[in-house]
């Protein structure tokens, strides 16, 4: 951004959380999730719903106070004030806006709110999400995706230097999806950080160079998308000529993973060169092969081998430690 | 810098947007022009089958912003201060955009601020309205003449229109405190309804109090009795002592609610919507 008198290396990143708990009663929605978000990061926070993404990224806004742990947004503690959000905008959330008023009034009461030149950009903000047309009627008569651009809208009012973005794609059409998604790809190309939640492994892969993944408030595995899906291997849908004798033959072989059988079909995860030992064994056993194709690999599968306690899960991936149980 | 004045700004901004706001308006025209023309209508049909302080509004118009001020007291001005402050944290609740407004530049207790006092100003101007439509309709009514005192003694007609203004000032002490009352339960219900109904609920209770055998050393100190300290001004020489008493019965009252409104708000999590 501007050229600071502090070197890269000494600033505060972006964001910064450590041991973050938050307890509803007996429910634990996040339980001690560290993330570090460097600037230029498009990080993202992946998990089925019900993981504590929502949670977490309240706790990152300063909405609800942690049970335990700590959030920095360029080194300062949301909790404490509200000027710990310069520089950070985002949502949580469908984001809502007065249905009473229209697009434009809700912005303008929001550039208000904020000071300094966030009126000057209200105009810039409506372009770039395509609602300038728009922006007279009442937002209570938008759709859905409406919302969600003028959520976005009103997000760039704060020319915020970091992005937090609660699944901003989710309930949207599929035109409205992919537009949701170049958009945030050009706020990252134009420098802007961004943490982006989402329940779409596909979507974080599109967009994201690195992420966390989050099951039941706990991180998973942490780092790049690449080495996570490098590591988990590839899944491959086999039919053979003789599947119950082919399910046994990939059960026994070496290197082949989480064996399963389907409908007229195996599937198994493993690496390249296990799969063509597979092929062999198949062959002399008999069964011989009709079809054999990788498919795309789906979070659950991610899932499946990221928390089966074997020896073959994602390489180069340091564990994270679970947080200890606190009374 | 924004700061609580463009929390009020905005906040009297979308008061102006909600039909809730011209409800209350509404009903602070209407009953004293449904009252004077229910006074009307009994002197042209009843002849002589007067009620209470009937004399008193035949004599002169000024008489009838008095009169409603003692029966509004009951639930109408309680009720048409809690359509909006009992409204003014829960509406966001409704919306679901206390999560939005949060993560702008403002402190929590700036917002809090600029909507308790947008919350008073409007019941401030609703009653000064009430007032004023009285002293209108009133005077159309049985004429612009001087007012007789509690004390027998007669004021003429422009010293009664001061009396009538002072008085709603006077008055508009124990409505702070149910403004104050409205904002706890928007606060701590997020429920618009709930909180209307409650603040209502919590000046009938009052009331109730007030008439139980047996409580009535109590009397003097319920927020129902401060809402007739004006009539203090009505007697000759002015009666201070339920005045004084009603500011400081009523600061107590109103800075509880207040302040344990603010706790609720700026402690609060903000997990829905
Ligand atoms: N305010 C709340 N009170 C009680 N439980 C909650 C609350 N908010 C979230 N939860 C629970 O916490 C868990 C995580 O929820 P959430 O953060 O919304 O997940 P996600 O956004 O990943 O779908 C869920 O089990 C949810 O039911
Ligand atoms: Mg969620």
């Amino acid at each position: 951004m501007s050229a600071g008198v502090a070197t890269e290396g000494t600033d505060p990143p972006p964001l910064e959380v450590r041991g973050l708990i938050k307890r509803y009663g007996e429910l634990t929605a996040v339980a001690g999730v560290d993330v570090t978000v460097n600037r230029g990061d498009v990080y993202g926070y992946l998990g089925p719903n019900g993981a504590g993404k929502t949670t977490s990224l309240r706790m990152m806004l300063g909405l609800i106070r942690p049970t335990a742990g700590s959030v920095r947004l360029f080194g300062r503690d949301p909790m404490a004030t509200v000027q710990a959000l310069r520089g950070v905008a985002g949502f949580v959330e469908a984001p809502t806006f007065y249905p009473y008023l229209s697009g434009r009034r809700n912005l303008e009461l929001l550039a208000a709110f904020d000071g300094g030149e966030a009126r000057e950009r209200i105009a810039a903000a409506l372009d770039t999400v395509e609602l300038a047309s728009r922006a007279q009627d009442r937002v209570g008569g938008y759709s859905h995706g409406m919302r969600q651009r003028l959520g976005i809208a009103a997000a760039l009012l704060r020319d915020p230097r970091l992005l937090l973005l609660d699944e901003p794609a989710t309930g949207l059409d599929p035109a409205g999806m992919r537009d949701m998604r170049r958009l945030i790809r050009r706020l990252a190309d134009g420098g802007m950080t961004v943490l982006l939640s989402s329940h779409l492994l596909a979507e974080v892969e599109e967009l994201c160079n690195r992420v966390a993944i989050v099951r039941t408030g706990r991180i998973v595995y942490e780092g790049e998308i690449a080495e996570l899906k490098r590591g988990a291997g590839t899944v491959y849908r086999l039919q053979t000529t003789d599947d119950e004798r082919g399910l046994a033959v990939a059960r026994a072989q070496p290197g082949i993973r989480d064996v399963r059988g389907e409908r007229e079909a195996i599937l198994f995860t493993a690496d390249p060169e296990a799969v063509a030992a597979l092929s062999q064994a198949l062959v002399e056993a008999g069964a011989l092969i009709r079809a054999m194709a990788p498919q795309n690999v789906t979070l659950e599968d991610l899932f499946f081998s990221l928390t089966e306690d074997d020896p073959a899960a994602p390489r180069g991936v340091a564990p994270v430690p679970e947080p200890e149980p606190t009374a | 810098m924004p700061g609580v004045a463009t929390v009020y700004r905005w906040e009297l901004f979308k008061l102006r947007h909600q039909k809730r706001t011209y409800l209350g308006f509404g009903a602070s025209i209407i009953v004293p022009i449904l009252f004077v023309i229910a006074i009307h209508l009994r002197r042209h049909h009843e002849r002589g089958g007067g009620f209470a302080f009937s004399d008193y509004l035949d004599r002169s118009g000024l008489a009838v912003p008095l009169v409603i001020l003692l029966f509004g007291s009951i639930w109408l001005f309680p009720l048409i201060t809690a359509l909006v402050a009992g409204d003014i944290f829960a509406s966001e609740d409704h919306n679901g955009t206390l999560k939005t407004i949060l993560t702008r530049s403002l402190e929590r207790w700036q917002l809090f601020a600029g909507k308790a006092l947008a919350a008073a100003s409007y019941a401030v101007a609703a009653i000064l309205l009430c007032g004023t439509v009285g002293v209108l309709a009133g005077s159309l009514q049985s004429g612009f003449h001087p007012l007789q005192s509690l004390s027998g003694t007669v004021v003429s007609a422009p010293k009664a229109t001061e009396l009538v203004y002072v008085s709603l000032l006077i008055y508009l002490i124990p409505i702070a405190t149910v403004v104050c009352i409205g904002l706890l339960l928007s606060a701590v219900t997020h429920n618009s309804a709930a909180a209307v109904v409650g603040t209502l609920m919590i000046s009938l209770l009052f009331q109730l109090i007030g008439i139980l055998p047996g409580l009535s050393g109590l009397q003097p100190y319920l927020l129902s009795t401060q809402f007739n300290a004006w009539q203090g001004l009505l007697r000759t020489p002015i009666d201070w002592t339920p005045i004084v008493r009603a500011a400081w019965v009523c600061a107590i009252y109103g800075g509880l609610a207040i302040g344990t409104s603010f706790l609720v708000f700026v402690r609060r999590d903000v997990a829905g919507g």
